[in-house]
């Protein structure tokens, strides 16, 4: 193990302070060296949401952003599972039903007649995704064989043992294992009530802001490439918007009969797992080294890094989130059944974390692009359902958007190797 | 069995820059001391002698270059040095001590760094992630950025790279002498005594020669043993201290800069001295 870094000597030539003019000049360089980030995805949800609002006022309804905001769940999860593998240059088509299958052991051991605390099923079912997820990783790596096969071979296996497990399990009933434990049933049924919605999310947007406020500082205070004040100030204020939007939203009155207002749970997961994965991929070797395979894998291996190991954890990673996605489809849906269609979810996971910014090509993509593009084929689905729009269209739609992005990504690509 | 006598000079943990603002390792050999020396290197494949009766100085703080027409042995020697693949005759002594070099890792430890001609650096990483890529800095098991940024910083200052626009760009946007300046920067980090650098300036401008000559006259002025292998006669008369000749398989010349000419050397890389004697 190497010895801790020392404490920094301040460097000698006195740097320049960053002023936004200069920084925005070197952004617009990026920009047209193709470092599109994440500008294109969220052009493109303002205009989905100006079309969708044009179309049917109930769009923007507090209601229904609310309800696209818990459709996205398992979307996102399911594409930030999908980035681990896509920034390695891979890609895990088994998501869907490995999703699947970790609701079915969830639901499974905590109903009839095993009757489980809550936790100890979540936990179970997590377990059975990620050891999938190191089953395949080990079968790539090892082997040598491409990650499109052995997951390709895992969408039609898992299914089966999907469809063996509901079968065979006690708590079936038809075809379907239906969640009878509360806590499981609240993960997107249940709301924080309207206090607790504005203390969490408050505490949350004053942890980040001080956060970024200090990095920041220490950046600009040690000589390091930092943003100008004024973009700081911008992301805190950015952070707050979003922040007080999201809870006023949730918690205004969406219920006709009964009130029903507050924060679902599902969203505070997603949150905490995007929190949790940006952190690992962004601030520890594991995520430096991911997107170091993913660049240049020979260029990995040379400097040291243990590719094997690095590929079978991302895999691991993409099991273990999957089974989280499963979780809350079984909780949206109260039930998990052999209806599942994990072929139609990998794809749109796929597209969630394509859409919102990860490259195919691998290399490239963070975890916020699965939160931004998940919620993009969220508000297709709202949308076009909203406007009496069948799933015929909405699978058209969806996969114009996944072109455009693919498109967007592959310009960019070219950008970058032309200059 | 390696000999009782072994040692392994120079394989203390690596600390990248672990002197302050990256300043030369301590342990560096006085400019000229030989540093690594070759003593009888042979390697053949089969029937096939690639390197024969080899032996050569490669003195610290000095820029040695390798020429030599193709099938040479120069690709060969490199991989030799580098722990790429085992010479089956003869000895390297590190610092005046016999080693063996049989793993890339064992050159890596006594202190060699190699330079591919693909530089192996990832186009997706800042030159900070790719400077200290496999090595990181790490406070509480976290990555230390800032350290990092500091002394990869450091570092291209100290090799006079100046023409950057921001630590943090992409190596993806820079040109080949950029590139490969950062290839070089992360052999300092190193802490490299020996660094082999295989056609620096082969696909490169005239601009760009330029400044990855500098570079390597950099490297050696802060104390490092450099091995450069090269096509490119002009580049080689412009950056080197010592050039030593192969010609199929063994040393054909080996002498100062100042003593040689042109048309010596490109006479010994032809013929290998038929008509001069070596």
């Amino acid at each position: 193990m190497e010895p801790e870094s020392q404490p920094l000597a301040p460097l000698a030539p006195p740097h320049v302070e960053p002023s936004l003019v200069a920084f925005s000049r070197s952004r617009l360089k990026e920009l047209r060296n193709g470092e599109v980030g994440v500008v294109p995805v969220l052009v493109g949800l303002v205009v989905l949401a100006i079309i969708f609002q044009i179309q049917d006022s109930a769009f923007l309804s507090a209601g229904n952003l609310t309800n696209l905001l818990v459709q996205g769940a398992v979307f996102i999860l399911l594409g930030m599972a999908e980035v681990f593998v896509l920034v390695l240059g891979e890609i895990d088509l088994s998501t869907g039903f490995v999703a699947g299958i970790g609701a079915v052991i969830t639901c499974e051991l905590a109903g009839y007649p095993h009757n489980l605390p809550w936790w100890i099923c979540v936990l179970a079912g997590l377990a059975a995704t990620t050891a999938i997820g190191i089953l395949q990783g080990t079968l790539i790596t090892r082997l040598g064989l491409p990650s499109f096969v052995v997951t390709l071979a895992g969408l039609l296996g898992w299914e089966g043992v999907l469809i063996y497990l509901i079968q065979n399990a006690g708590g079936s009933n038809g075809g379907t294992i239906p969640i009878t434990n509360n806590v499981l049933n609240d993960i997107v049924n249940g709301n924080l009530s309207v206090t607790a919605g504005w203390i969490v999310v408050g505490v949350i947007v004053v942890t980040f802001s001080i956060f970024i406020a200090r990095r920041d500082g220490y950046r600009r205070a040690n000589g390091l490439t930092a943003s100008p004040p004024i973009l700081t100030a911008f992301k805190i204020a950015g952070l707050v918007i979003v922040g007080a939007g999201v809870t006023l939203i949730c918690n205004t009155n969406r219920g006709s009969l009964a009130e029903l207002r507050g924060i679902p749970w599902v969203i505070l997961l997603v949150l905490a797992t995007l929190g949790a994965w940006t952190f690992l991929l962004g601030r520890t070797r594991f995520g430096r080294y991911l997107y170091a395979i993913g660049g240049n894998a020979e260029a990995a291996r040379r400097a040291g890094i243990n590719l094997r190991r690095v590929r079978t954890t991302a895999f691991a990673l993409s099991g273990l989130t999957s089974g989280a996605a499963g979780i809350v489809f079984a909780s949206r849906l109260g039930s998990i059944s052999t209806d599942i269609d994990g072929g139609t979810l990998v794809l749109y996971a796929v597209a969630a974390a394509v859409i919102g910014g990860a490259s195919l090509f691998g290399g490239r993509g963070k975890m916020v692009h699965a939160l931004l593009g998940g919620i993009v084929i969220a508000a297709i689905y709202n949308g076009m359902g909203l406007l009496g729009l069948g799933a015929a269209e909405q699978d058209m739609v969806t996969a114009l958007v996944l072109i455009a992005a693919v498109t967007v990504d592959s310009v960019a690509r070219k950008g970058r190797t032309s200059t | 069995m390696a000999p009782e006598n072994e040692t392994a000079v120079g394989a203390e943990p690596a600390v990248p820059g672990s002197a302050p603002g990256g300043a030369s390792p301590p342990d560096l050999l006085p400019k000229g001391e030989s540093l690594l020396r070759l003593e009888g290197i042979g390697k053949s494949f089969g029937s096939v002698r690639a390197l024969m009766d080899i032996n050569l100085d490669i003195p610290a703080g000095l820029v040695t270059a390798l020429v030599g027409d193709n099938g040479a042995g120069k690709s060969t020697m490199i991989k030799a040095i580098s722990g790429i693949s085992e010479p089956n005759e003869g000895a390297f002594y590190w610092k005046g001590q016999p080693v063996h070099i049989r793993h890339p890792k064992d050159a890596t430890e006594l202190g060699i760094a190699t330079v591919y001609q693909d530089l192996a650096l990832a186009d997706n990483l800042d030159i900070v992630q790719n400077v200290f890529l496999g090595r990181e800095l790490r406070k509480h098991f976290l990555l230390d950025e800032g350290a990092m940024e500091h002394r990869a910083k450091q570092a291209l200052a100290d090799l006079s790279v100046v023409t950057v626009r921001s630590i943090r760009q992409l190596v993806g946007s820079l040109s080949g002498g950029q590139r490969q300046a950062v290839a070089v920067a992360r052999s300092v980090m190193q802490n490299a005594q020996l660094v082999i650098m295989d056609e620096p300036t082969a696909a490169l401008g005239v601009t760009q020669t330029a400044m990855v000559i500098d570079l390597i006259k950099q490297l050696a002025a802060r104390g490092v043993a450099v091995l450069v292998v090269s096509h490119n006669l002009t580049d080689v008369f412009a950056m080197a201290d010592r050039i030593g000749v192969l010609y199929l398989g063994h040393i054909a010349g080996v002498g100062n800069t100042s003593d040689l000419d042109l048309q010596e050397v490109l006479e010994l890389i032809t013929t290998g001295g038929a008509t001069h004697g070596a």
